[in-house]
């Protein structure tokens, strides 16, 4: 390397900034690769579990302007399910064959022209299912008599493995205190807002897939991707498109589509693009798990922590999805966190539901680790009667000691924690904040003050993951281990220094600091250098690591761009050395000349000296070999494969965070107000301030929307309640509390930069932060996250909350006795027919198809029981669902009960209603209605609050057009009731959507 | 009212960024996929198609409105305003170099809906408040950035033009 840095750690701006400002940058969406497009669209699945029993393609495959439509059992013909880390018999195809595990699932894809006529074509799908008893929760799924979401595999527990380090049973029978803490974590999603895309192509001669996605890697995923399309790796090609619209891991899981879509583009016989919409993407790509842990600690009592159990149960979803059950697994390393404790056991359990599949998230497995540790050790001060600060000053590893190796594996390469606490509590200026939460006790407030500390792995070794197989199990399938990154830097015939680092970067900023690193190695200006992320699996260097997550970028893959620098640097030296008759070693590279030292007008310009490889070779010194092209292949040596205890080095860098807030809750509206929000960050070398600034805001607010506002719901029927931008809400900025940030600098020894991987550091601690402060100002030990407004309040006023899956949307007060569904109502109405003239009405089909609004068709199928083809919209969303009703308990003229289903590409439902009439006063009818209805599908996943107020509108309309029949005279009267008919038929047929 | 006929294509003739334009559109086609598909202008993105985002923001006529939930056929005559038209020639202009320098954006996929938003809110609010501009922002999702540099790059922008 160049002795100075002029570059590394300039706060400089960033390269791809001028693209994405101008709207010159390109994305998935944005991209025609080749002629010939098609484009696709998704048929997916109304229910969490449900036997496929029929599907009929014809009316949509005989649409003009589609080319197929193709359903699992086609796709399953052509590929093999994706291979997965759990041994369990789980055939996980892209799309369902037989039977749907979750709602969302695939089920059949149409391709067309465009994506109007695919979406068109996907509604004319008609779809019969046998519906299935739903397995929602995790713990209930472990239920000896649960329904199985897999029948071949026997049960719903389709992972569990124990690990001990040191001797905990030792350290829990001599503690002094040992205390237990249930950590339930929600399920949620970083929704980068850049949904998947993917297109594909399928070529002959030879035959190859070639695959253009947003993937952000791991490129191990390449392999299962090869070996589902039934085609050596050379054959599938993958290439990533120049910009990516954020991703903090989600789109790893978008190999799955990449897999169905080159299937489909073999099966279409044409290149198919599909590009995901936003409620396809909350509904169907890809959450952190959500997580049932409970976890035990032991501590003497002087504070010191002398054991922990982690008894972990992961919410897998539908299918264990490579990497899964890595998630789990990528603490269990540094499970110590930030202390010294040496006695560590650990149980993880997977269990299989019917909801979306998990994936890599921001922090991925972080979160939901520290939420459980962190939150123990601020209840353990409050135990023990020690400050938040003094129980973990006690119990933190010192500065002399790191390198530290810590009991389950990991190799903590650097750091000052008790620095880092000392610098937070400045920052905090943490006694007066003490004060003030005496002060505001004093007046009768809410007031609390919660911290966490934890290290940020960084760099995955991918032996981590197979810490799921047992050690026999490893052996056999043979060891793997390491972090391979690579990268190339050329110089062209012309002069120009190109980077290509294959990190597939998702908006951090690769190509900005990887030229600050190659700038200074070769003594040039940022300027000239350009950098390619892309990467193009047949003609890009690249590994099986390659990607971007686990904070690499600057854990590793700057460990090979500084080794490819370093290669084109001594190139440059020798080359220049032999003009300039000196050493190479007497040779410097500054402001872009290669200089003698102590000489500086003995130089010659680096350009110059470079080209001279291509243009040249014959004259270069002996030795020297032609053109400059340099690939450094890197896999840090310490990351080996797990050791017979069962210990592994799962991550290379260990930034760590300290974390400290203070909060104010208003006990009339919920309200939770940060006071004072510190983060002290060690990421050892800072590379660029601008960019590491940048991670730590974008973590901190997705830490601050864990915390308050996001969670993926689903009800107890599986039904996904959280499918719109407006019910899964995302942080905006008024919501953002103001951030103090500080900074310790460890330069990590592990990469010749000093710097260490980092980015899901706040995401991992805020949510333990902000919780361990409410949990002070309220005196609660058990909370769950989101911290929403409704259930602060229950908890600060000393009421039970209901989970917001419980809680389900409301119409109206339904009257007990008429069942629990998921949508209820009742109402009452006056009309001016007698009830004799308007019960007949209601059980007359001839008048209720003409006067159902939407309704195409309505046929009487047997005594009282109807089919019904109705058109409703729903904010936007319109769709054609077939319902079925039956009349039951008639009593003439008094009452009678409706029962009806209503079924769509876009959702379902089904439901029962009463109705009861009695005279009024003026010779007219008194109409009481009440229902409830359970809805399902996208129309479910729209929003409660969508569905509940349409259902209040069809209602209003009904009686409105009923009237104005009745008004119309005698003649038209029975128009006017058979209108009434169809406000039922739409409360329960298509009203629900 | 205006009727439109499905599936019958419409010719729709407007000014995009000072330009005159004219395509074809069924009635049914949203205003962005029309001016990314049809005028083939791709800097203004989707993000979520149900008018929450806030990714696909341009100006029609003078205000800042959600291109995903207006359809084309509305737009007819209108003048629009979208991210390509922001830069002088090749230079950033002030709001685009701010943002830059402040680190307001990572991955940029919202960036062309939030510019517009800002452009009008400035033209209307030359002088904002740090509270005016993160409610003005609340219109928008980055899960980027969390909304700092942004916010320091509107405020910087704001307070140097009123002293220009």
């Amino acid at each position: 390397m160049a002795g100075e840095r002029r570059w590394v750690g300039a706060p400089v701006p960033r390269k791809e900034d001028a693209a994405l400002l101008t709207g010159n940058a390109r994305f998935i969406d944005d991209l025609e690769p080749v002629a010939g497009l098609r484009h696709a669209a998704i048929l997916r699945s109304p229910h969490a579990h449900a036997r496929i029993k029929r599907i009929d393609v014809a009316r949509a495959a005989a649409l003009p302007g589609v080319y197929g439509v193709f359903t699992g059992a086609d796709v399953a013909g052509l590929i093999n399910p994706i291979p997965s880390a759990v041994r369990a018999p789980i055939r996980n195809y892209p799309i369902a064959v037989d039977k749907v595990r979750y709602m969302g699932e695939p089920v059949a894809v149409a391709v067309a022209l465009d994506r109007y006529i695919a979406e068109d074509a996907i509604d004319l799908i008609a779809v019969d299912y046998e519906t299935l008893t739903p397995i929602v929760d995790p713990e209930a799924a472990m239920a000896k008599d649960s329904p199985l979401v897999h029948e071949e595999v026997g049960s719903n527990v389709v992972h569990r493995r124990g690990f001990r380090y040191g001797d905990p049973e030792s350290a829990f029978a001599e503690a002094d205190l040992v205390l237990a803490l249930r950590s339930k974590y929600p399920r949620y999603s970083s929704t980068p807002m850049e949904t998947y895309g993917v297109i594909a192509n399928f070529e002959r001669q030879p035959e190859r897939y070639t695959i253009w996605a947003n993937f952000q890697g791991p490129f191990i995923l390449h392999a299962l991707m090869s070996a589902s399309l039934k085609l050596p790796g050379n054959r599938v090609r993958i290439i990533t498109p120049p910009a990516s619209g954020g991703s903090f891991g989600i789109k790893q899981a978008v190999y799955g589509y990449m897999v169905l879509l080159a299937a489909v583009s073999r099966l279409a016989g044409a290149p198919v693009k599909w590009i995901e919409d936003r409620l396809e993407h909350l509904m169907g790509s890809s959450c952190a798990a959500d997580r049932a842990d409970r976890i035990e600690a032991a501590f003497k009592k002087d504070g010191e922590l002398t054991g922990l159990r982690f008894m972990n149960l992961v919410n897998v979803g539908a299918f264990v999805r490579a990497p899964e059950p890595a998630s789990v697994y990528r603490m269990q390393a540094s499970a110590n966190g930030c202390y010294r404790v040496k006695n560590i056991f650990i149980e993880n359990v997977l269990a299989v539901t019917n909801q979306l599949p998990v994936g890599l998230n921001r922090g991925y497995g972080g979160p939901q680790f520290y939420f459980a540790l962190e939150r123990m050790m601020d209840l353990a001060a409050r135990k023990l009667g020690l400050d938040i600060a003094e129980i973990r000053r006690r119990n933190f590893i010192r500065a002399e000691e790191f390198p530290y190796h810590a009991p389950a594996g990991s190799h903590y390469d650097s750091g000052d924690y008790h620095a880092g606490l000392a610098e937070c509590l400045r920052l905090a200026d943490y006694d007066s904040l003490k004060r003030a939460r005496d002060e505001a006790r004093a007046a009768g407030k809410l007031f609390g003050i919660g911290m966490a500390a934890g290290v940020e792995p960084s760099g995955s070794n991918m032996a981590y993951v197979t810490l799921a197989q047992t050690p026999d199990e490893r052996a056999k399938a043979g060891a793997k281990s390491g972090a391979l990154a690579v990268a190339t830097i050329s110089i062209d015939p012309s002069g120009a220094v190109t980077v290509r680092t294959a990190s597939t970067p998702n908006g951090q900023g690769h190509a900005t600091v990887a030229a600050q690193i190659v700038a200074d190695a070769l003594g040039i200006d940022f300027k000239d250098v350009s950098v390619v992320t892309e990467i193009d699996t047949l003609t890009s260097a690249w590994s099986l690591a390659s990607g971007n997550y686990a904070n690499r970028f600057a854990s590793i893959v700057v460990t090979a761009i500084a080794e490819a620098s370093r290669r084109v640097a001594e190139k440059i030296r020798v080359i220049a050395a032999d003009q300039l008759e000196v050493a190479p070693e007497d040779v410097e590279l500054v402001g872009g000349n290669a200089r003698v030292v102590g000489v500086p007008e003995k130089s010659l310009p680096i350009r110059r000296v470079a080209t001279q490889a291509h243009w040249h070779p014959a004259g270069l010194p002996e030795g020297v070999s032609p053109g400059i092209y340099e690939t450094a292949i890197f896999s840090p040596p310490s990351l080996g494969a797990p050791d017979a205890s069962e210990r592994v080095a799962s991550s290379l860098t260990y930034g760590y965070v300290i974390d400290l807030a203070a909060v104010e809750i208003d006990r009339e509206t919920g309200r939770i107000e940060v006071k004072k929000y510190v983060s002290v960050h060690d990421v050892g070398t800072v590379l660029n301030p601008l960019v590491v600034e940048g991670q730590i805001y974008g973590g901190f607010a997705h830490g601050i929307g864990a915390a308050f506002l996001e969670e993926m719901v689903y009800d107890a029927n599986g039904s996904f309640q959280s499918g719109t931008f407006a019910d899964y809400l995302c942080v905006t900025a008024p919501e953002m509390p103001k951030l103090i940030v500080g900074h310790i600098m460890t330069p990590s020894p592990t990469n010749p930069l000093g710097s260490k991987g980092m980015g899901d550091g706040s995401s991992m601690l805020t949510p333990a932060v902000i919780g361990n402060a409410v949990s002070d100002a309220l005196g609660i030990e058990d909370l769950t996250l989101p911290l929403t407004l409704n259930k602060t309040w229950d908890l600060a006023n000393g009421r039970e909350h209901h989970r917001a899956t419980v809680a389900r949307p409301r119409v109206g007060a339904a009257e007990p006795g008429i069942g629990a569904g998921a949508l209820t109502g009742s109402g009452t109405v006056e009309l001016t027919a007698p009830p004799a003239e308007i019960f007949q009405l209601l059980l007359d089909p001839t008048f209720l198809a003409a006067v159902v609004p939407g309704c195409r068709e309505l046929t009487l199928i047997g005594p009282d029981r109807y089919v019904a083809e109705v058109t409703i919209g729903v904010a936007g969303i319109k769709g054609v669902y077939s319902a079925t009703m039956e009349i039951r308990d008639k009593r003439a003229p008094e009452s009678l009960r409706l029962v009806g289903r209503a079924q769509g590409a876009l959702g379902s439902g089904s439901g029962e209603g009463r109705v009861r009439l009695a005279p009024s006063a003026t010779g007219g009818t008194v109409l009481h209605y009440d229902y409830a209805a359970d809805v399902g599908g996208k129309i479910a996943a729209v929003g409660s609050r969508m569905i509940g107020s349409v259902a209040r509108v069809l209602i209003g309309q009904f009686f409105r057009g009923l009237d104005r029949k009745l008004a119309a005279g005698k003649e038209s009267g029975d128009d006017a009731t058979s209108s009434q008919r169809s406000f039922l038929a739409r409360i329960f047929g298509g009203d629900k959507k | 009212m205006l009727r439109r006929k499905p599936g019958e294509k419409h010719r729709i003739e407007l000014t995009v960024n000072g330009r005159r334009m004219a395509g074809h559109a069924e009635p049914r086609m949203l205003l962005v996929d029309f001016l990314r598909h049809e005028l083939r202008l791709y800097g203004t993105h989707v993000g979520c198609e149900h008018g929450v985002c806030g990714a696909c923001t341009v100006i029609i006529d003078g205000r800042a409105t959600r291109s995903c939930v207006r359809y084309a056929v509305q737009c007819d005559g209108a003048e629009i305003r979208t991210v390509e038209g922001l830069a002088a020639g090749e230079d950033l202009n002030a709001l685009q170099q701010a943002f830059s320098r402040h680190a307001a954006l990572q991955c940029g996929f919202c960036t062309a809906g939030i510019l517009m938003s800002v452009t009008q809110f400035l033209a209307e609010t030359p002088r904002p408040t740090e509270a005016q501009v993160r409610d003005m922002l609340s219109g928008h999702i980055c899960r980027c950035t969390g909304y700092e540099g942004m916010v320091r790059a509107i405020l910087e922008v704001a307070h140097s033009s009123a002293e220009a």
